[in-house]
């Protein structure tokens, strides 16, 4: 049973899974916006530049979850997630590919044999409105068929009406359900109203067991913002100062150009540390980020300006 | 003795149907023959002929898609806005040292120019398109396809007709254009884009940068989302070297000069032939 209360340093969680009460402490809204608009900005030029875009590429979530979804798109997705860029063979693959738990098997024979994970989306995406026996059996039947990553959505419902224990509990069940596989919780931050509640949200998330803090299902205008991500990024520092445990942060939804990757990219390393700019801590969710990034290559190796209709589009 | 204040006109770039300053913050000055200092007219930098040709790209389809007796309006209605700025083009020319007759003489044939392209546009498939005799149970048509998104260097010393006169053939035929110019013919070129754009003409279409062709035109003929390039005005010293970058990536070099005629209008597109299955 969570406890939360609230001193003058913030607010105080008790009865969570870990050792000792989590403190999240208040947030200042304008000071962040401030910070992460600066942050974000930052020129990054040249040698750098180029191994920013390859790492963002080495981080993405190659994503499609649309009603739409067919067998083959999932197929011409994941091959592009094995060869990004089908002029630059030596460009590494993508993180994972991102699919709705139905075409989990057909995603993971696509990639068999690569390094790329195979990720489902479980649990009554995006809303998350539906019975927990059923979110944990949806969850457990897309690691049966081989999803190596589960992104969960947090119980916003229960969240903004203060059952902290029910969104705790209900994570903490999830990663019970997914055993060895990953598990990465979409808080889903434009619902949730303000910094703070997503600093609050971040935190039970982490403290019930998640590996990774996801913002956004990416099926709402506003989905990863610049203040969000320094937002949960501070709370994943936060958490790990205080537990000691590493928990890695993925940004997903309105990420769309190399430079917004480029921009994140050196949030994350000023706020987390270098530590984070790997595949294993750090990811984009997202479909045409991918484009733009081999196009921004494709324009730092031949010094010519790329055509993107070039490019495949799913 | 009117005791106003000047509003002086700062003279940007025309980019998907906004009037932006160069992304570079440069500019140049304009002088009138004596020195006086008229305008700091916006230098485009390569990364606003990015956005012009991403702005172009964008609007191309849509453009393409209408009908060419929609196009044809269009172009008309620049020729009544042009008609009605006609004194303030002539006097951007006056400044930089053109003679009144010829200032006049320069915007008058601008104006005709757009009339003649707005009737050509209806009129191109007729001249050009066939139903072709082929030896088998086919149908085969020849169409005419607009080129995509066509790169212009006017001349610099063309004035107005110097623009018009390749922007308006490209788009009566469904192109979206980046034009370049520079020189005597900034004033007047940062002024045709307020034309332009209270033409009905979609933003994107047209795009007018000002600035320096030996600097910019090397990005547009290397641009491999640019279809073609109009060399009419580019300096002679780098034609060849242009030339050459538009081999290497297959894009369409021409050469128009504005001429009215057809050969102009066919510059800016290709044909493309299809055999229908079936014979009628």
């Amino acid at each position: 049973m969570i406890t939360a209360s609230r001193d003058s340093r913030g607010i105080v969680l008790e009865g969570v899974a870990v050792d000792t009460p989590l403190r999240v402490q208040p947030v200042d809204a304008l000071a962040l916006q401030e910070r992460a608009a600066r942050l974000v900005s930052r020129s990054v030029k040249r040698e750098s530049k180029v191994a920013g875009l390859e790492l963002s590429v080495r981080c993405v979530d190659l994503t499609t979850l649309e009603g739409a979804d067919t067998p083959g798109k999932v197929r011409a997705m994941c091959a592009r997630a094995l060869r990004p860029d089908p002029d630059d063979l030596s460009l590494h693959p993508v993180a994972a590919v991102c699919v709705y738990g139905a075409l989990v098997a057909e995603a993971r024979d696509a990639v068999a044999g690569s390094p790329v994970k195979v990720a489902s989306v479980a649990g009554a995406f995006p809303s998350g409105q539906s019975h927990l026996h059923e979110r944990l059996e949806e969850i457990r039947r897309a690691v049966d068929d081989g999803a190596h990553e589960v992104d969960i959505v947090l119980n916003r419902g229960a969240l903004l009406s203060g059952r902290l224990d029910v969104v705790h509990d209900e994570i903490a069940a999830a990663k019970q359900a997914v055993g060895h596989a990953h598990l990465k919780t979409i808080l889903e931050t434009g619902e949730l109203g303000s910094y703070e509640m997503v600093r609050l949200a971040s935190m039970i998330a982490m403290a019930a067991g998640s590996d990774v803090i996801k913002t956004s299902t990416g099926k709402l205008p506003v989905s990863a913002t610049p203040p969000v991500a320094l937002c949960m990024s501070e709370a994943i520092r936060d958490f790990g100062e205080q537990t000691g445990r590493v928990v890695g942060l993925k940004l997903a939804g309105g990420v769309r150009t190399a430079k917004q990757a480029l921009g994140y990219l050196a949030l994350v390393a000023e706020t987390l540390g270098t530590d984070w700019l790997t595949p294993d801590r750090f990811r984009f969710g997202a479909s045409t980020l991918l484009n733009d990034l081999v196009l921004q290559l494709r324009f730092q190796r031949t010094g010519r300006y790329p055509r993107p209709g070039d490019l495949p589009v799913d | 003795m009117s005791d106003r204040v000047e509003v002086r006109k700062t003279y940007k770039l025309f980019i998907g149907g906004a009037f932006p300053r160069s992304e570079s913050a440069r500019t140049t000055a304009v002088t009138a023959p004596d020195g006086t200092l008229l305008a700091h007219v916006a230098t485009a930098s390569r990364k606003d002929v990015r956005d012009a040709v991403r702005a172009a790209r964008g609007a191309q389809e849509s453009w393409a898609g209408r009908t060419p007796y929609n196009r044809g309006q269009i172009l008309y209605r620049i020729a009544e806005v042009l008609e009605g700025r006609a004194a303030q083009l002539a006097g951007e020319l006056e400044a930089v040292g053109v003679p009144a007759a010829e200032a006049r003489a320069d915007v008058e044939a601008a104006v005709d120019g757009a009339v003649y392209w707005a009737g050509f546009a209806d009129k191109l498939e007729q001249l050009v398109g066939s139903v072709n005799p082929v030896a088998g149970p086919f149908l085969n048509l020849s169409s005419v396809v607009p080129m995509g998104v066509c790169a212009l260097a006017c001349p610099d010393t063309g004035g107005v007709r110097g623009v018009l006169g390749l922007v308006c053939p490209a788009i009566m035929a469904g192109n979206a254009v980046v034009a370049v110019a520079g020189g005597p013919a900034a004033l007047v070129t940062s002024t045709l884009g307020e034309v332009v754009a209270t033409s009905d003409v979609p933003g994107g279409v047209v795009n007018l940068l000002t600035g320096d062709h030996a600097q910019l035109l090397p990005w547009l003929a290397d641009h491999d989302d640019v279809d073609q390039i109009d060399l009419s005005g580019a300096p002679a010293g780098i034609a060849a070297d242009l030339r050459a970058r538009t081999a290497e990536n297959l894009k369409r070099a021409s050469a128009t000069h504005g001429a009215e005629d057809l050969r102009t209008a066919m510059a800016f597109c290709e044909i493309r032939t299809v055999w229908h299955p079936a014979s009628i």
